[in-house]
């Protein structure tokens, strides 16, 4: 692998998405990651140089839709993604103190 | 000590009023089930795709321009990156790159005359989900019908220099808001956010202080209180040889001090990208005039015509127009064919009284038009006399009555009987010859007296100035 990142660097990336690693969950996303930023650096070897950067794939625009209520009551079927849910509302991990 | 002048931006979130939210047909209504007004679009569901509502962007162009802004022609959506359980896509989508508005300002009254402050954007986003947290169960509920709602953020230079212009900024924004009827801006409701980014530094540096920014201000009460802390506070940690950080803080509202949120919280790097699903926007020549047609009589105008059509002092135009709402009201009562001062009399007299005791703004005017001028008609026909309406008013203003119907069914109407008036003000002057006699040797206070006590017998549904007519004649 070309790429190294650093533990700190993995804590870091961790701490934006909220995930708790034990030591081996660290050192197996951390090769993971050096992995995906060699792939990275393939795509970089293509010179690109006087392309305009494209966000979009098709050349669409203006699609709108009217303010009107399409959807009904969808509590049931949201709920069907909560591990655990109570009072209509999903169940998580208290998120501050 | 050295002198410190305060720099204040904000940031203000609005939440806009369209029946659905900004990428999916789901409501927006309030007080729903917990997530019923849900669907996989505003879950973000894997293969959803979100569409823009189309009064959004014509709201957030109608703010923009009435704010002075620049509109960009042509614009995209964006994934701001974060993780936290209110916001189900792991990304709310948001304009970093090109937002809609740009380069805008608003004039705000100040002791020093009117003062320009700038807006720096105006950018289309969406709400997050709402957060309970289970003291005894110590954890976390989560209810997704506000994500998705659609908020525009609208973000000031940093032009305020005290809590007392930003509470002018923050009123100016929301009367032009209201009046184009984008928002109903209820800071307590949520409908209207501020975040304040707050530095200080001293009078005459050229160079901007480092700055917090604060969250959690749900009234102009505690915005005003915060930006007055946080003050002292910056200014005392520069006294005693500190630095200011930059970071978050929390306002706590019962203690009146903010604390800086843990910085896990507050960690921000939100690898902005182009929203791939949503496609972008032009915007045409034709759209923009179109918005610009629709846009409706703004304060300034309304208060010109409310002096050359109704001719009503400058302080009631002022008070009634401060509200987008009161300002309604009084054009609807008006049409129902009362008389324009008398109908503004109310609002400013009895109306703000009953607004101040209950600690309520204009906007929670409850009562119809309709039943204010039937109210003004029974009056003016003296069916009923003002005591009575008083009476009446203060029922209205909390039920909406129809007062017509009220005063029949309590028996509140003045009675017209010549007769019984009559026999009434004869039996007054029999009982009290002593006050008969002080008014015949010209005590005219003894007439009054007499009034009090006819109105008395008549259990207060009697026109004064007929007793006292009758009182004269018969004396």
């Amino acid at each position: 692998m070309a790429n190294d990142i650093s533990n700190e660097t993995i804590d870091y990336v961790a701490i934006l998405a909220r995930l708790e690693l034990t030591g081996q969950e660290r050192e197996e996303a951390r090769q993971d990651m050096c992995r995906m930023l060699d792939y990275i650096d393939k795509l970089n070897e293509l010179d690109t140089s006087g392309v305009e950067p494209m966000s979009h794939a098709f050349p669409l625009q203006n699609v709108f839709r009217e303010d009107e209520v399409t959807e009904g009551d969808g509590c049931a079927e949201t709920l069907q993604n909560a591990p655990e849910a109570r009072e209509d509302m999903f169940v998580v991990p208290r998120t501050f103190d | 000590m050295k002198r410190y002048e305060t720099v204040i931006g904000l940031e203000v979130h609005v939440e806009l009023a369209t029946k659905t939210k900004i990428f999916c047909g789901c409501s927006t209504a309030f007080g729903g089930r917990p997530n019923s007004h849900t669907c996989p679009v505003c879950t973000g569901m894997p293969g959803a795709l979100p569409v823009l509502n189309r009064k959004v962007l014509e709201y957030a162009v109608a703010v923009g321009l009435a704010a002075n802004c620049r509109i960009t022609r042509y614009c995209k959506f964006d994934r701001k990156n974060y993780f936290y359980p209110d916001n189900p896509q792991n990304y709310q989508i948001s304009q970093l790159y090109l937002p809609i508005c740009r380069d805008g300002f608003v004039e705000i009254e100040t002791e020093n005359g009117s003062k320009r402050i700038g807006i720096h954007e105006i950018h289309m986003e969406e709400d997050a989900g709402k957060l309970i947290h289970d003291e005894w169960e110590d954890c976390t509920l989560v209810d997704y019908n506000r994500s998705g709602v659609p908020l525009i953020e609208i973000v000031s230079e940093p032009d305020m220099r005290g809590a007392d212009e930003v509470i002018a900024y923050l009123e100016k924004l929301r009367q032009i808001i209201q009046y184009l009827g984008a928002s109903d801006c209820k800071l307590q409701e949520g409908s209207m956010r501020a975040d304040v980014n707050l530095s200080v530094r001293e009078v005459g540096a050229k160079e901007f202080g480092t700055r917090t920014e604060m969250k959690n201000l749900s009234s102009f009460r505690s915005i005003a209180r915060a930006i007055e802390a946080e003050r002292s506070r910056q200014i005392d940690l520069l006294e005693s040889g500190g630095v200011v950080i930059q970071e978050t803080r929390r306002f706590d509202e019962e203690k009146g001090t903010s604390y800086a949120m843990r910085s896990k919280e507050d960690a921000q790097d939100y690898r902005y990208f182009p929203d791939p699903d949503l496609v972008p926007i032009s915007i045409s020549e034709e759209f923009l005039e179109e918005i610009r047609s629709r846009q409706p009589e703004l304060r300034t105008e309304k208060m010109k015509r409310y002096k050359a059509e109704y001719d009503l002092p400058d302080y009631d135009i002022e008070i009634i127009t401060g509200s987008k709402h009161m300002a309604d009201i009084f054009e609807e009562t008006v049409k129902f064919g009362a008389q324009p001062k008398k109908v503004s009399n109310w609002l400013m007299g009895e109306t703000l009284r009953l607004l101040k005791e209950q600690e309520a703004d204009p906007e929670d005017i409850c009562f119809s038009p309709e039943n204010l001028a039937k109210l003004i008609a029974l009056t003016e026909a003296k069916t009923i006399n003002s005591t009575v309406a008083k009476e009446i008013f203060e029922v209205m203003f909390k039920e909406d009555v129809d007062p017509e119907r009220y005063a029949e069914e309590k028996g509140l109407q003045m009675v017209s009987d010549e007769g019984a008036l009559r026999r009434t003000v004869e039996e007054v002057i029999q009982a009290n010859p002593k006050s008969v006699e002080d008014y015949r040797n010209g005590k005219e206070k003894a007439l009054g007296f007499l009034v009090g006590q006819t109105m008395k017998a008549m259990k207060g549904k009697a026109d004064p100035s007929s007793i006292t007519g009758l009182l004269k004649e018969l004396l």
